[in-house]
């Protein structure tokens, strides 16, 4: 008996929940964009088990994760040129204080 | 869980690899100075290459390590030394927030672990032969890159290259008038 699915989901789902911890309670907005980046790995970890294990194993999989990966280094990259005009204009880094879209 | 596990050089990597991500995890959500968990999270994508190379994901393990562990992770150190790079995670102040946050984190953890473990779901059973044996993985998703997926490629380079374009507008000081 090898690894199986189940080991795979279950490592994926630990680092998607340790992620959404984080993005719910962290202050700065750099870590919140970093756990984000967790939940975006754990799924593709998810996305390569399927690929490799699943029930018609294909390429598939890897090549949705890397539509995935390109489109999070898009987004860490709008993520933090927001963070910077941000600091620039009210001198904090904290999501709470990020209130201008907020009515 | 461990019903019919044998001990071979692949499960005892596997388990020390998912102990490493799980720590660097935990790490990034318990470390005081910002900085620590920006270089706790590089632990994490590094652990997720070498996942990757389990799922014989060759490619994307490699492009994980340039993109994610190199790329990312040094963008990340740079944003947080361009602004306060001395800054501590305050405290945690018991308020509702944390505790529904943590609730509503446990709960979906749960629901995803009872799916996966206890739900008698018959998930695909692993194969001991790789279904890509002998294959060149870059080869692979190069050639369904380039027939299948050709105009997602396409529109996927369209996006990297006006986010990155709209990015550098973004934090681009403005001119004083």
């Amino acid at each position: 008996m090898m690894l199986s699915v189940e080991q795979f989901l279950t490592l994926g789902a630990i680092l998607f929940c340790i992620g959404l911890f984080g993005a719910l309670t962290k202050r700065n907005i750099i870590i919140v964009l970093v756990s984000v980046e967790l939940m975006l790995t754990a799924v593709n970890i998810n996305l390569l088990t399927f690929a490799r294990y699943g029930l018609t194993p294909s390429i598939n999989g890897q090549i949705f994760t890397l539509f995935v990966m390109t489109i999070a280094a898009a987004e860490v990259a709008v993520g933090l040129a927001i963070l910077i005009a941000l600091y620039r204009n009210r001198n904090t880094s904290d999501v709470r204080d990020q209130d201008l879209m907020k009515w | 869980m461990f019903s019919g596990l044998v001990i071979t050089g692949q499960t005892v990597a596997f388990f020390l690899i998912a102990l490493f991500l799980i720590a660097c995890g935990v790490m990034l959500l318990s470390m005081k100075k910002v900085i620590y968990m920006a270089i706790s999270i590089g632990g994490v994508f590094i652990g997720a290459a070498a996942i990757y190379i389990l799922l014989e994901a060759d490619f994307l393990a490699f492009a994980q390590v340039l993109v994610y562990a190199g790329a990312i992770t040094i963008m990340l150190l740079f944003a947080i030394m361009l602004t306060k790079h001395e800054e501590m995670e305050r405290p945690a102040v018991l308020t509702a927030h944390p505790v529904w946050a943590t609730i509503g984190t446990a709960g979906l953890g749960l629901i995803v672990l009872w799916v996966v473990k206890f739900s008698n779901i018959k998930w695909p059973q692993a194969t001991p032969d790789s279904p890509f044996q002998g294959q060149d993985n870059v080869k692979l998703i190069g050639e369904a890159l380039f027939s299948q997926y050709v105009i997602p490629f396409e529109l996927v380079s369209v996006v990297l290259i006006v986010a990155l374009v709209g990015a550098i507008t973004l934090a681009n000081k403005e001119e004083k008038k």
